[in-house]
């Protein structure tokens, strides 16, 4: 199993987004020497341990939510209580349960507002700063600071600006009085998209620190060139600098959807998502802290989260594997 | 000037120039409306911090003038208990952040430095299980947790559930597919012949590791570290739902209780939420470079 010396895989040198390519040093299998009982044991336990952990903790959770997705049991006595119903929790959910539409379409609205809104402009604004301007470090440092707070705190720090009597956003527009109020959190027609520019708030910087670090990487004669051959600065953008890009468009493009599916903190903090701010991730949680835990329907919902997750993941895997192969 | 090629030379070029200078100044404009709109959210946070609230009650919320002092941070950091949760966030947040660090030197060690027949197979599965949404196995981690033995010293009640130990444990296993995967791929770009001098000179594995291939992945482990302190500090999720006793809540989830102590005194929830946030932004303004660093190596590399 274990082989000393040769490795199945290239060393490929850092940020080859660029395009400068790998440089592709021979994997000869050279042999050395078989490695001694000692060192296979050391490399066995290297290779064990960490796996063991995300096996127990990671993927046997991920297989159980499935299994539980197709039982019913609430949680109390044993494992022999557990019923295995079919698939009736997926036709109860879909059917049944009234949030779980809301909820798809919020998640889904999440994830339309960054791809449509907050990652390309958190990529503009890399473009922007890309340029030998003054003053570059004190832009990128005012617009990244939201992403090293937690979104607990980005929660509290917009609850400031959005509460009805007391927040900033009222008074600025003069709608403090009783009855002339604007609920931006209670309004379950409007607080969908006050989360979402909060939200947007940390997403724009961590985009724009991912993106830069990547223009950094782009090779300048690359512009030169298109800029001597009179393209503009547009089309040097789109028709040189983005295609170039691809490799950190497709982890920015990954990183955004799966931000999406993930986004839970925000809208449990303000209401735990009810009233406006369902979204498949508060529904799972609400389903087993309730008082009512339904263990197999929330898993139900679990295994829709995981089915739509499946494809980002999957198609960041294989451009990792590319790559490893180049 | 002197060799007129064009009619007017001087003039297109100074043209040109204006409106470059006149492009520039847009842009910083543009740029200045977008850092002002940026941090105000935030400012605004300090500002209301600082304030009474019979202050505020009296004159207004957006409003100058009156007094200032810093009664907010002292009531919320006294009435919030926040020394008692911040102790709860660092017994959790360090040893997470070693444990997670030397499992993933290891593993990644072991895969970009020795070929195995399921070398990348292991890794992606790392990485899968690490891009997943945490909500996904919520629920038979949660009963796993209920069940699963954890003996004396480390659980004060014999399972992983409500214990120090459960939370850390959940967090090594989150982020060790992000370290491997960033470790791995920077001690991939280390020379081979490492490992083969080492090899002549009569190391064994561990040897190669601990004092030839680990002392390289320095600068990795530090951006690492600031990154996992950042995000296992910022945790909101599992604590909230794998610890139980309030009193022994992380800071971050703690916050959700310190809201239902202050209610309405937005105030105090600005004062406590400034406290909360100075662990990160002083990472921010320290290391910053780190953090940077830290990020885009995970994503420039696949």
């Amino acid at each position: 199993m274990i082989e000393h010396g040769a490795s199945s895989a290239t060393p490929v040198p850092p940020a080859s987004a660029g395009g400068t390519g790998s440089s592709g040093r021979g994997a000869s299998r050279r042999r050395y020497r078989p490695l001694t009982e000692r060192d296979r044991l050391t490399l066995g336990l290297m290779v064990g341990v960490p796996t063991a952990i995300v096996t127990v903790f990671i993927l046997l959770p991920t297989a159980a939510s499935i299994v539980l997705s197709f039982t019913s049991w609430n949680g109390i006595g044993g494992l022999e209580n557990i019923k295995f119903i079919g698939l009736k929790n997926y036709t109860d959910l879909i059917s049944i349960y009234k949030p779980f539409w809301p909820a798809v379409i919020h998640n889904l609205t999440w994830l339309v507002f960054f791809l449509l809104i907050a990652t390309p402009l958190g990529m503009f604004l890399a473009v922007l700063l890309d340029k030998n301007i003054r003053g570059t470090r004190i832009y990128q440092s005012a617009l990244y600071m939201p992403v090293v707070l937690s979104l607990a705190i980005v929660g509290f720090i917009w609850q400031l600006i959005y509460a009805p009597e007391q927040g900033l956003l009222n008074n600025l527009l003069g709608r403090t009085a009783q009855g002339n109020q604007i609920s931006w959190l209670g309004d379950p027609s409007l607080n969908l998209w006050a989360v979402l520019v909060a939200a947007s708030w940390r997403q724009v910087g961590y985009v724009m620190v991912l993106y830069l670090a990547g223009l950094k990487s782009v090779d300048p004669a690359l512009r030169e060139a298109a800029s001597i051959d009179g393209a503009s600065e547009a089309q040097s953008f789109f028709r040189v600098v983005f295609p170039v890009m691809r490799p950190i468009n497709i982890v920015i493009l990954v990183i955004t959807v799966i931000e999406s599916l993930r986004a839970f903190d925000l809208a449990f903090i303000i209401n735990k998502g009810l009233n406006g701010l369902e979204l498949l991730s508060t529904l799972v949680t609400n389903n087993i802290i309730g008082e009512t835990s339904r263990i197999g329907f929330g898993s139900a919902i679990a295994v829709v989260l995981l089915m739509v997750s499946v494809g980002p993941i999957v198609v960041y895997l294989v451009r990792a594997l590319r790559e490893d192969r180049q | 000037m002197t060799v007129g090629v064009r009619p007017h030379p001087g003039q297109a070029a100074s043209g040109a120039a204006r409106r470059r200078k006149l492009r520039r100044a847009g842009l910083h404009a543009f740029l200045i409306a977008m850092s002002v709109l940026w941090v105000l959210p935030l400012a605004w946070a300090v500002y209301t911090s600082f304030r009474p609230y019979e202050e505020t009650n009296r004159l207004g919320y957006v409003s100058i003038g009156g007094i200032y002092n810093l009664d907010n941070y002292i009531e919320s950091w006294t009435r919030g208990e926040i020394v008692k949760y911040f102790i709860n966030t660092a017994i959790i947040l360090v040893p997470a952040v070693i444990l997670v660090l030397f499992l993933a030197s290891v593993m990644a060690f072991a895969v970009s430095r020795y070929s195995w027949r399921f070398n990348l197979g292991l890794l992606m599965m790392f990485t899968a299980a690490n891009l997943l949404p945490p909500q996904v196995i919520i629920t038979p981690l949660f009963r796993m947790f209920l069940r699963l033995p954890l003996p004396a010293p480390l659980s004060d009640n014999g399972v992983f559930y409500d214990q120090y130990v459960g939370i850390m444990t959940i967090h090594v296993a989150f982020q060790l597919g992000f370290c491997t995967f960033v470790l791995s791929n920077y001690m991939k770009t280390l020379p081979r012949e490492l490992n083969e001098a080492a090899v002549v000179d009569g190391a064994g594995v561990w040897r190669t590791f601990w004092s030839v291939i680990l002392p390289l992945t320095r600068p990795a482990l530090a951006a690492l570290a600031t990154l996992q302190v950042t995000w296992i500090y910022n945790d909101f999720f599992w604590a909230l739902i794998l610890m139980k006793t309030g009193s022994k809540m992380p800071i971050t989830s703690a916050l959700n209780n310190l809201k239902g102590q202050f209610f309405t005194d937005n105030n105090l929830i600005a004062a406590g939420s400034i406290i909360v946030a100075i662990p990160t932004l002083i990472v921010f303004f320290a290391l910053q470079k780190q953090f940077v660093s830290g990020l885009t190596l995970g994503s420039t590399k696949g």
